[in-house]
């Protein structure tokens, strides 16, 4: 029997007979990519709003209608007054007002007509696009009004004209998959391979493997290649789910995305070996892979938070994490379609850093064991 | 009879700290050799020498006629080992762990088979197989851990600590084991705390501070110190009492 193939098979045993393991690595994609879809998303959908209309005549109504329709908003509360708007939005109940002026249908008519949108701004994000969006609706409803009747002379014609590219809807998806491909490649590749060679050491078997006639080469690779099969199944998973589930689209190569999650994983592994290295026990391992490689990739790397939008020292922090890189190479390949010629230098960064934090683990890793 | 081990002068230091230092002996085929010392007397790191981990700094020494420092792949093909942390996996099962330590010494499928079946046979847990290592008495455990160590017949078998936090009477067994093995011609070079043990050697040496200060048999060493055990050899030498 092969040496190395023993080995593989081992591993292989205890990954399938830990249920711990096979919970992280088949459960956590699948619960992150559904829970990130529908709870962490950026879309308007059903925004509660409240309107105070003094003047309830047809066109108020008609108005409210449509913005209710759109399926952006959803009429929370009708207020009475101006003093019922502050206890409105400091109950946290609506996020945004729409206040008429009286006599809406006449001044309509003669282009006086002034709309408020009131949004809440402390959280500014959802309230620019919420008044974004009611914008655009006003100004179709503007524009409906005018190709109805021919009184087009007098009125405030404000056409909005927002597109956004790629991401028409703005579909959280789009953004999402991609992190938490970085995030899930990232923790059973660096985390769960840095908790396995930790384990060994903890429980005195690595110095039994090491005494007989592997070499640490292959020890590592037969610690490692189980995970990386894994890994590479857990991101057609989230592919598949995002394309599925989500509506993803997938406009370039797939075999361009392969060749770059493999390589993304490559990254990620040998950080987790440089982890092993490091740590004595797997709870060590855990907190170290946790905090050194699982924060960063899902806080600094751009997938929740812009990085536009972080200090200059988070930003330059934020260029030594694998996801950052990658991220943009996932995106640019199923959303836009995009290739090497584009994704040259994203790419090359990510070789750099799998040849540089390999060539480091396996450094480290003679010197330690 | 011929030495399986032979050492000179061999020296291993970490930074200014002198680990092991050019201590010269040898271990005779087929002899039980107690390796002694107190923590950080430097055994471990004479061991990892002997065993391939870790490289001499100076000094020389051959393991089953081979160079540590130029052929450690030939010597681990040739050794056991067996740690004073338990070495099996408590995930697998008995028959999985032979397999596992068989394929990574070599062995053939058909080799594996067989000697699993008289391994089982002799250890008469043919029943238990299939069950996890983790849901064995510690005892069990120990040994089944040394005859898997024993698998691809080495010529010399390095137990460091072996016995450590098992009850006297599975150590009492377990060094029946031991003297079967040397019985066999397997050469057993064992670490241990217990100053009992250290009787049960064909030759022990003491390590004091990186140096071999005593090397004889348990009973030439205990007339040499005037003490009635070895316990009482090992407190005089490496505790200064």
């Amino acid at each position: 029997m092969n040496r190395f193939a023993a080995f593989i098979n081992k591993e292989f045993r205890h990954i399938l007979r830990d249920r711990r393991t096979l919970l992280i690595l088949f459960g956590m994609p699948v619960m992150q990519v559904l829970l990130f879809g529908f709870v962490l998303t950026n879309e308007i959908k059903n925004a509660a709003i409240a309107v105070l209309d003094p003047s309830k005549d047809s066109e108020s109504i008609a108005l409210v209608n449509k913005l209710t329709s759109s399926g952006y908003f959803r009429l929370e509360k009708n207020l009475t007054s101006a003093e019922d708007l502050e206890p409105a939005f400091c109950t946290g109940k609506i996020k945004m007002a729409v206040v008429f002026p009286d006599n809406f249908s006449p001044k309509l008519q003669t282009g006086e007509a002034q709309l408020q949108l009131i949004g809440d701004a402390s959280d500014p994000n959802t309230a620019t696009t919420l008044v974004n969006y009611a914008n655009a609706i006003v100004a179709d409803f503007q524009q409906e009004k005018t190709r109805a009747s021919d009184i087009t002379h007098n009125l405030p014609l404000i056409t909005v004209q927002s597109r956004m590219r790629y991401n028409p809807e703005q579909k959280g998806a789009f953004n999402f998959v991609p992190g938490v491909m970085t995030l899930i490649l990232m923790l059973v590749s660096a985390m769960m391979t840095s908790i396995t060679i930790a384990r060994e050491k903890e429980l005195g078997t690595m110095e039994v493997l090491l005494v007989s006639p592997l070499k640490p080469i292959q020890i590592i690779l037969g610690k490692t290649a189980p995970y990386l099969a894994l890994s590479f199944l857990n991101a057609v998973v989230v592919v598949l789910l995002g394309i599925v589930v989500f509506g993803m689209p997938m406009s370039g190569s797939v075999l361009l995305l392969a060749a770059e999650c493999l390589l993304y994983m490559f990254v990620a592994l040998s950080l987790g070996i440089f982890i092993s290295t490091r740590a004595k026990d797997q709870m060590t391992a855990m907190f170290m892979s946790a905090l050194g490689l699982m924060m960063p990739t899902m806080l600094l790397s751009g997938f929740i938070f812009p990085r536009e939008s972080m200090p200059l020292p988070l930003q330059v922090i934020g260029n030594a994490i694998p996801a950052t890189w990658f991220n943009p190479i996932v995106k640019g390949i199923m959303i836009k379609g995009v290739g090497l010629e584009v994704l040259w230098k994203e790419t090359l960064v990510l070789g750099g850093m799998a040849v540089f934090f390999l060539g480091l683990s396996m450094r480290n890793f003679k010197d330690r064991l | 009879m011929t030495n399986i081990i032979s050492t000179h002068q061999l020296t291993r230091t970490f930074g200014k700290f002198i680990a092991v230092n050019a201590i010269t002996f040898e271990v005779r085929e087929g002899e039980i050799f107690g390796f002694l010392g107190a923590n950080g007397a430097g055994k471990t790191t004479a061991l990892k020498i002997l065993t391939g981990l870790l490289s001499p700094s100076s000094g020389s020494a051959t393991v089953a006629g081979f160079d540590v420092k130029k052929q450690p792949e030939q010597i681990k093909r040739r050794i056991g080992y067996m740690s004073q942390k338990f070495s099996l996996y408590e995930d697998l099962t008995v028959r999985e762990n032979i397999r596992l330590y068989g394929g990574i010494y070599g062995l053939k499928m058909s080799e594996i088979k067989s000697k699993t079946a008289i391994l089982l046979e002799k250890l008469q847990i043919t029943e238990e197989a299939d069950k996890l290592v983790g849901s064995l008495p510690l005892g069990w455990k120990q040994k089944l851990a040394f005859s898997v160590a024993l698998l691809h017949e080495p010529k010399i078998v390095f137990l460091d600590e072996p016995t450590s936090g098992v009850d006297p009477l599975t150590r009492r067994q377990f060094w029946e084991l031991i003297y079967e093995a040397a019985a066999n011609g397997v050469t057993l070079m064992v670490t241990t705390h217990y100053m009992d043990e250290a009787e049960y050697c064909d030759r022990v040496s003491i390590m004091v501070s990186g140096k071999i200060e005593a090397l004889d048999t348990p009973r030439a060493m205990k007339a040499s110190f005037g003490a009635e055990d070895m316990d009482e050899v090992f407190r005089k030498l490496a505790r200064g009492v």
